[in-house]
């Protein structure tokens, strides 16, 4: 049964990308990210990474997929037109995606500690997830806060320039 | 929900010869529809209260004549007729946006059921991140509000829908505060955990716990709520009088149903989440009682009479205009939620 389930999301995923890709329709490609981000989060449950499952909806179907698509919606009128590229450069995008799927691999088969029927992890994810961010991680924790926050006030600066 | 397929599995004895991969998902399935079910009728029965609670406020009666008694079958008719409508969808909308656009609306608002605690056995799945979950999926349903608006190639809807949005986002920062007061008070996300913490009658529940800081995360959580279900006062993304009806101006029929089903799901949802985090959950006011379908009843009351205070908000408050909707989510909400949450923090810190 949990194949079963593995093979429908990660269906979503590859199918939801497949468009956001693919389409020509600007609209459509930022709506189909909804399945891509629902499927990849389903992927993180069946992992038992409740946590990041989520994490993973809340901030990339409620936060980033919105902003998205406030930003298609807002500036300009490109809804409607349809858009192409004629000019697909495949060789290096076969290169580039082939790399990283090999650096991929090998990050996966370098690590030993993988979740199993005789090493089942941990039961409570959150308050590990909360230690360590408080502790060994705290340094990028912050770093990554404060990039957010410049982050946040320069694209404020840079909106409200024209006002000046 | 392993109360929920022993009972399937007692009442139906063959079940046990059928493969588990086609058991498990088909109890699930019958967990869904008698939540569905459920918030069918509840909607039936809290528009027909809503209606009269409103006719009573403006000295009418409301309605009268259909089914005999108070008008009480008035709203049955009105699902019937809701139901028998012609489908319209307009000639230039998107056509596959604007039918999928319910259902993501509506699947936000019933997947939040998945883990509402409605007594001590009758709850879809205990979740260890629970209150965390509720706050994930119902994001998604901001998607598919997003998704109506646009699809439907109507400058209201798109009006409405835009509003919309940036309303539920801004008070979902408010909400979220609030809730990490009740968590940094229980020590876990679980609802269970949250429910086990209230226990002992009704001055262990946590609206009185850390002095006034829970009770204000509680106010603070009871108007962020009324906001994120798009009512009275915080109605401005379907304020009839300006923008017809927001981002379902275009939905007629059996598509219209589903997005009110939705809004009057999230109104049970919040009821339920702010008794569970703040009014002891399922327990009663003596604590928790072992006879069966106790806890039910103390559940629904509370969320119920969270309801009927949402309700009575509509008929008592003014609408707000879109500036003063922000300013209170970002000026005021937000700051006295942040400044609640350090002193309890600090509260608990000190305390302990």
């Amino acid at each position: 049964m949990e194949s079963f389930v593995f093979y429908i999301f990660a269906f979503m995923v590859v199918a939801g990308g497949w468009v956001v890709i693919y389409s020509n329709n600007l609209i459509y490609s930022a709506f189909s990210l909804l399945f891509t981000f629902v499927g990849l989060a389903g992927l993180y449950g069946l992992l038992m990474a409740d946590f990041i499952a989520a994490t993973q909806i809340l901030i990339y179907a409620g936060g980033v997929l919105i902003l998205l698509l406030f930003g298609i919606m807002l500036t300009a009128r490109k809804t409607s037109i349809e858009i192409t590229q004629s000019n697909l450069p495949r060789l290096p995008g076969a290169i580039i995606s082939s790399l990283i799927f090999l650096l991929l691999m090998v990050v996966i088969f370098s690590e030993p500690n993988w979740n199993s029927a005789t090493n089942p992890g941990v039961k409570e994810t959150v308050p590990v997830i909360g230690k360590l961010l408080m502790t060994k991680y705290l340094i990028p924790f912050e770093l990554a806060s404060i990039l957010l926050l410049a982050a946040l006030i320069g694209s404020v600066f840079i909106a409200r320039r024209e006002d000046s | 929900m392993d109360y929920f397929i022993q009972i399937v599995t007692d009442l139906l004895p063959g079940l046990d010869g059928l493969p588990v991969w086609l058991v498990i998902p088909s109890i699930m399935f019958m967990f869904g529809a008698l939540i569905f079910t459920g918030i069918s009728i509840y909607s039936l029965i809290i528009l027909w209260f809503e209606r009269k609670i409103a006719a009573h406020m403006q000295d009418r009666l409301g309605p009268m004549e259909v089914g005999g008694w108070h008008g009480w079958l008035q709203t049955v008719a009105d699902a019937v007729k809701l139901l028998l409508k012609e489908d319209i969808i307009p000639a230039v909308a998107d056509r596959k946006l604007f039918k999928l656009a319910p259902y993501i609306v509506f699947l936000a608002a019933f997947s939040v059921f998945a883990v509402l605690p409605f007594s001590d056995k009758i709850v879809g799945s205990e979740l260890n991140i629970g209150i965390f979950y509720i706050l994930a999926v119902s994001s998604i349903g901001v998607v598919g509000i997003l998704m109506a608006g646009w699809a439907s190639n109507n400058k209201w809807a798109l009006f409405g829908s835009m509003r919309s949005v940036a309303q539920l986002v801004s008070y979902e920062i408010p909400i979220g505060l609030s809730i990490l007061v009740v968590v940094m008070s229980v020590g876990s996300l679980s609802m269970r955990d949250i429910v086990m913490a209230q226990d002992g009658g009704i001055f262990n529940w946590m609206i009185w716990q850390n002095a006034p800081f829970n009770f204000i995360a509680f106010l603070i959580l009871f108007i962020a709520g009324t906001a994120e279900t798009n009512r009275v006062p915080f109605d401005i993304p379907e304020a009839e009088s300006e923008l017809v009806a927001g981002f379902h101006v275009e939905y007629s029929g059996m598509r219209f149903s589903i997005f009110f089903l939705a809004e009057y799901a999230n109104m049970l949802a919040v009821g339920i989440i702010a008794s569970t985090l703040f009014l002891g959950g399922w327990q009663g006011i003596t604590g928790a009682s072992s006879a069966p379908g106790i806890g039910l009843i103390w559940m629904l009351l509370k969320g119920f009479l969270i309801v009927l205070v949402m309700i009575w908000f509509r008929w008592t408050l003014p609408r707000l205009r879109v500036d003063q909707l922000m300013y209170v989510c970002w000026k005021v909400l937000v700051p006295i939620s942040f400044i609640n949450m350090v002193g309890a923090g600090i509260w608990i810190g000190l305390s302990s």
